[in-house]
């Protein structure tokens, strides 16, 4: 009876024990498991040498560490689990939650600075309506000092570190506004599109907290964006129902809301909402499940079945590919979406599962992607002499090709891991080593295509 | 004898590597061939090894599988790719190079040899 009573209470303490390690989010009830064959196999041990089974109990569980100090070593491991469940460091009841609470006051105000600084030029008499270029070129440093400004406070960001992101964005507003750009020109557009892509990279070093060099925090970056466009979106689809409310039931009285919404509505909610949406992604990333991953999951097979039947139609029709002027275009955003979803399934992968059904079908879709692309260039390259090198093609050219050393290398690495003789963390390598690639690009159209195409 | 946190988390990587190139293994024997090699002198708090196995594990030297026990229970046992053997001999390299320019300078220095007095000392049992 006594052997019998001592192991129910060893089974008893040993349960209480997964179930206590099973609330920390950073281990996996795999890692539980692998943890409790070692805590039986040392109790066994501790049994043999002579100790009873509770003692033996309390020996291996000191043994194995202290659980907090743990679950930061698993976390610090697997920082793509506290992602997906989001720990606050130490959640430690009301210090915890003032914590939450500092957070949504610190972004909500900056959302209101921000709606207040895309008024401001309107005080100088710059309306939205006559001066769109100027609102187009600067639109992103209205909003993403904030955003970086939010992350600085709350990564505390070394002085360093901070000198060279200030001096990324004096640096962006000096090149917006010093090119004497003609009105509406596609060298001013081109900037207008190009300058935000630049300035993301320095709001992803204050994401990163100056560990930019650690490609985990990097991948985390990506996740980042990822669910800010989503959040952003869904923002906006709100916003598209409270606005058409709002114009309802102020008609049925007899007041006209339209330029309130135009001037103060959109501008305003429009640079908040980005602030608004980051608070949201940093904090509640809990709440809604990654969606980007979600989503990736669903179109990934259905963009490859849309690119191989292209493919396939175009050799069963032999037909010649009728390519328009500005046609490469679409194929840079075709390619943006395949990174996208590239980048997206990456991101949520499980790094440790072997190849399946869901990796073949990434790589039929970024190869299908590339052989599109391939298809298309070959059209474009054999009539650049008639189209000239425009300010746009050259942009779309530039950034075609650099999509394309992307996808072509990761469909690379990507066969190699299919194929066993690579790891799945050279490809998230690649991907997450490649993102100031962009930013270089796009700094490279912002400083030195207006001079060059003079302007227009 | 308290080892310094750094240099047991230095001297984590090519210690397992060089314990799973012996045979594959799992946690709980790597730790106890561990306390043997180090004859108890290196203490590595247990569940700590487990993190390290799994960045390892992500790294692609080593590889993870599950069987079955003779005890019946689930283990995860773990064995060294060609790419962690190859990590292995570049560690060793290393650790070597360090080795060497300490014993340089410790016989420079002419210091009476501390494994004397610990070998006077009354060793520890292993495994507390």
């Amino acid at each position: 009876m006594q052997v019998s009573g001592d192991t129910t209470t060893l089974e008893d303490q040993i349960n209480q024990w997964r179930t206590y390690l099973r609330h920390r989010q950073a281990i996996h009830s795999v890692d539980v498991a692998e943890l409790e064959d070692h805590l039986r196999e040392q109790i066994e041990g501790l049994i043999d040498a002579g100790l009873e089974p509770d003692e033996a109990f309390l020996v291996a569980v000191k043994r194995m560490g202290n659980l907090d100090a743990l679950s930061r070593e698993f976390a610090r491991e697997h920082s793509e689990r506290l992602w997906k469940q989001l720990v606050v460091a130490p959640s430690e009841g009301e210090s915890a939650r003032v914590a939450v609470q500092t957070d949504a006051i610190v972004a909500i105000a900056l959302a209101v600075v921000a709606a207040v600084l895309i008024k401001l030029p309107a005080l100088f008499g710059l309306d939205l309506d006559h001066d769109a270029g100027l609102y187009a070129r600067n639109v992103s440093l209205f909003v993403l000092p904030l955003l970086t400004g939010y992350f600085v406070w709350k990564r505390r960001l070394d002085m360093r570190t901070l000198g060279w992101i200030a001096l990324a964005f004096v640096g962006a507003a000096i090149f917006a506004n010093v090119y004497p750009f003609h009105s509406e020109g596609s060298t001013e557009v081109l900037t207008a599109l190009h300058l935000p892509i630049t300035l993301w990279l320095a709001v992803g070093i204050a994401y990163a907290g100056g560990r930019w060099g650690d490609s985990g925090r990097r991948m985390d970056f990506i996740r980042f964006s990822g669910e800010l466009f989503i959040y952003y979106v869904l923002i906006a689809l709100g916003g598209g129902v409270l606005t058409g409310f709002m114009a309802l039931i102020f008609q049925a009285i007899g007041i006209d809301t339209k330029t309130f919404f135009s001037l103060w509505m959109l501008p305003c909610g429009a640079v908040g909402a980005v602030l608004v949406a980051s608070w949201l992604v940093e904090a509640k990333q809990s709440v809604i499940e990654n969606m980007a991953p979600v989503l990736t999951r669903l179109f990934t097979p259905l963009f490859a079945a849309v690119l191989v039947a292209f493919l396939g139609a175009w050799l069963w029709t032999g037909r010649g590919v009728d390519i328009e002027r500005d046609a490469l275009i679409a194929f840079d955003l075709l390619l943006m979406v395949v990174v996208g979803l590239l980048l997206y399934s990456m991101s949520a992968r499980d790094r440790y599962s072997s190849p399946g059904i869901f990796d073949l079908l990434q790589v039929v879709l970024v190869i299908s992607a590339l052989l599109t692309d391939a298809v298309a260039l070959w059209a474009i390259a054999a009539r650049i002499s008639d189209f000239g090198f425009s300010p746009n093609r050259t942009a779309a050219l530039g950034m075609n090709i650099i999509l394309l050393v992307n996808l072509a290398w990761s469909a690379v690495l990507y066969i190699r891991f299919l194929r066993g003789r690579g790891s799945f963390a050279s490809l998230e390598r690649w991907q997450t080593d490649y993102l100031p690639v962009y930013a270089a690009w796009a700094a490279i159209v912002v400083i030195v295509f207006p001079p060059a195409f003079g302007f227009v | 004898m308290e080892i310094n946190k750094d240099l047991v988390a230095a001297s984590s990587t090519p210690i397992v590597l060089a314990i799973l190139a012996e045979a594959d293994s799992y946690g709980y024997a790597i730790l106890q061939r561990v306390r043997e090699l180090s004859g108890g002198r290196m203490e590595w708090t247990d569940g700590m090894l487990y993190p390290v196995l799994h960045r390892l594990e992500r790294l692609g030297y080593i590889e993870a599988r599950w069987e079955v026990a003779e005890s019946g229970r689930r283990r995860k046992y773990y064995r060294i790719t060609s790419q962690g053997q190859t990590q292995l001999a570049e560690e060793r390299r290393q650790w070597l190079a360090v080795d060497a320019t300490l014993r340089g300078i410790w016989q420079a220095l002419s210091l009476p040899n501390p494994a004397v007095q610990l070998r006077a000392a009354a060793p520890r049992p292993l495994g507390t």
